[in-house]
């Protein structure tokens, strides 16, 4: 079976998030693999452990994002597909799914594998617009992912559990980190994975002639900051108050 | 210039392992030793055959890439395990990967690599430790076995090794080309463990006394030509000091830098210590002689990973290494006041552990022995 998993670079999530003048995520420091990314990978190499194929990696970012689709190589995937344009910087969901879609489609996958959404961006809207855009039944929220036949079965993560949901193949999944701890790159791994193909696409290529996103930001405002707590002073009813409060926030 | 960014992602490889499945074990193991399994777990992830042919399981990568996994095991504050990968891919398996045959690299190497077999060398004694060339250890040949009388003392990973490299005599007239290398199996009869030994530091890893009575194993086991142990040794010692060497700064490094941070946290007299001109010379000292030994390290390392033999550079580098852990150490101590006296900071252990650099793998005294010599001294 053929696996496409996205993937992207992130500015490192341990370094503090800075924006640009124009209001952009700025993208000029250490900059890593997603990390809710490498969940995708894993849960591919291991559907290809289990009924073979190839996993093929599909990015869109600027050039230095070699450096995260070649962790991914190094990990087990195959090889990988990396759109790059200037034009595409500040691309929005929209714009981003599209770019993807154009890229995945000539490939013809069974299964398209996503992060549930991008650590940085954090819109979760990517992976259900590239379902759309590619024709694909998506199941969201995947623990597990199973091939079963011509059917993709997942483990859907839920508040009280999960759900079993079921999808005709080819079919696109996003994954949660319950798929299991990304796998460390062996050396040999890491070495292999420089001589593996990443296929540079130009916008151009795929019928696109320059990246216009749908959506910008007007401004940016500074999140409220957080009100104290609390305190509840036990003058012989502490107890029913805290239950009236863990009630009113549904934690019992 | 000496990593590439192959090793770069190597080493962000190690460190995410070590820190999701060492760190968060390393106090519990400082009780009651690491278990065998966290062995096997570094023998599937490649690193205990880094440098190794691709035959034998091996990872197929250059010495630095040993150099990565060593400084990141330091940098987590590994001890007694760093020591033990060590002394697995770095000490008792390299002699075997140089100078055994094919059959005795299935047999020792890859069980190794692959993290199945825990190796172990086997050179000090009761009655000689820098005097390498006394050891009393007797290896006779019988038809087609060798029968090995003797005993072996502060023997890492010993008492629980699959196999050990044992340096033994064979005949006592042919000096320095009287000696062997040879391969003794745990459960060879004749071969105890008779004692684990109690240590100053290094705690989470085993150090044993070994015990060999008429102990016969396959003339086989013999590691290359039959009087070739005793410079087949003095090679391997190059490659156990030079790994040491690197382990050693970079616990140095990670001693450093947690000194900083504390004394720039820590406040007294109305300000963080850092400030006081005792403390910030103190820590620029540890800094600077630990960024010195280092260029130095690497340069070293990266001539014998050409294939060049440097002894002085090396034993330079491990007489410097060793010394600098162990003055940064204390003075992190000094800094940290009666904090870096208690367990529940990282500091003492990183004295006692480092304190053995100075003996181990041949002792300042011996790497200035060594040094003499090769000025003409």
């Amino acid at each position: 079976m053929k696996i496409v998993v996205t993937v992207k670079q992130i500015p490192d999530p341990n370094a503090p998030q800075k924006l640009t003048s124009d209001n952009r995520l700025d993208r000029g420091g250490e900059a890593v693999l997603d990390p809710g990314d490498e969940y995708g990978v894993e849960a591919g190499l291991k559907l290809k452990e289990a009924h073979g194929g190839e996993v093929v990696l599909v990015s869109m970012g600027p050039a230095k994002a070699a450096d995260a689709i070649r962790k991914g190589l190094s990990m087990g995937a195959d090889r990988a597909i990396h759109v790059s344009d200037d034009s595409l910087a500040g691309a929005d969901a929209l714009l981003t799914a599209q770019i993807l879609a154009a890229a995945i489609k000539p490939e013809n996958p069974d299964l398209v594998i996503c992060g549930t959404e991008s650590t940085d961006g954090s819109t979760g809207m990517v992976p259900p617009m590239l379902a759309e855009l590619l024709g694909m039944p998506q199941a969201t929220f995947a623990k597990q992912v199973e091939v079963k036949g011509d059917k993709v079965s997942v483990h859907r993560q839920t508040n009280e559990g999960y759900e079993v949901v079921e999808a005709q193949a080819p079919a696109l999944v996003t994954v949660t980190a319950g798929v299991g701890e990304p796998r460390y790159a062996s050396l040999k791994g890491i070495m292999a994975a420089r001589s593996k193909e990443v296929k540079k696409v130009e916008l151009s290529a795929l019928g696109i002639e320059k990246g216009s996103p749908a959506e910008s930001v007007e401004g940016v405002a500074d999140a409220e900051t957080r009100k104290a707590g609390e305190v509840i002073e036990d003058d012989g009813n502490a107890a029913e108050r805290i239950l009236a409060f863990l009630v009113q926030v549904k934690a019992v | 210039m000496y990593f590439t960014d192959a090793h770069e992602e190597l080493r962000q490889h190690i460190r995410r392992f070590l820190e999701k499945e060492v760190k968060p074990h390393l106090e519990e193991w400082e009780e009651a030793m690491f278990p065998d399994s966290i062995v096997r777990r570094f023998g599937e992830l490649g690193f205990l055959g880094l440098r190794y042919p691709p035959e034998y399981g091996g990872q197929g990568g250059d010495y630095f890439s040993a150099v990565v996994l060593s400084e990141e095991m330091a940098r987590a504050g590994c001890g007694g395990l760093g020591m033990a990968v060590a002394v697995q891919a770095e000490m008792a398996t390299p002699p075997v990967n140089k100078f055994g045959t094919h059959e005795q690299k299935q047999r020792f190497l890859a069980p190794a690599i692959a993290g199945t077999a825990i190796a172990a060398i086997a050179m000090t004694e009761p009655d000689a430790g820098s005097d390498l060339a006394g050891i009393q250890t007797v290896a006779r040949k019988d038809g087609d076995q060798w029968v090995l009388n003797g005993r072996k003392i502060f023997i890492t990973n010993g008492a629980r090794a699959s196999w050990i490299l044992v340096v033994a005599k064979s005949d006592r007239e042919r000096g320095h080309s009287g000696y062997n290398l040879i391969v003794v199996e745990k459960g060879t009869p004749g071969f105890q463990v008779t004692r684990t030994l109690k240590k100053l530091g290094m705690h989470s890893s085993d150090t044993a006394e070994l015990l060999f009575e008429d102990c016969r194993v396959p003339a086989g086991n013999l590691i290359g030509d039959e009087g070739e142990g005793w410079k087949q040794l003095m090679w391997e010692l190059q490659g156990e000091r030079m790994i040491a060497a690197a382990g050693e700064v970079a616990g140095a490094e990670r001693i450093t830098e947690y000194a900083m941070d504390y004394a720039k946290s820590r406040q007294a007299f109305g300000q963080p210590i850092a400030g006081f001109q005792v403390i910030k010379h103190r820590l620029v000292d540890m800094a600077t002689r630990t960024a010195c030994v280092r260029s130095f390290v690497y340069e070293t390392a990266q001539r014998w990973d050409k294939g060049e033999y440097p002894v002085r550079e090396i034993s330079q580098a491990k007489l410097l290494a060793s010394q600098n852990a162990v003055w940064v150490a204390d003075q992190a101590i000094q800094i940290l006041g009666g904090h870096g006296y208690m367990r529940e900071f990282p500091v003492e252990r990183a004295w006692r552990d480092a304190r053995l650099g100075r003996i181990g793998a041949g002792t300042d005294e011996i790497m200035k022995e060594i040094i003499g010599k090769s000025y003409g001294l």
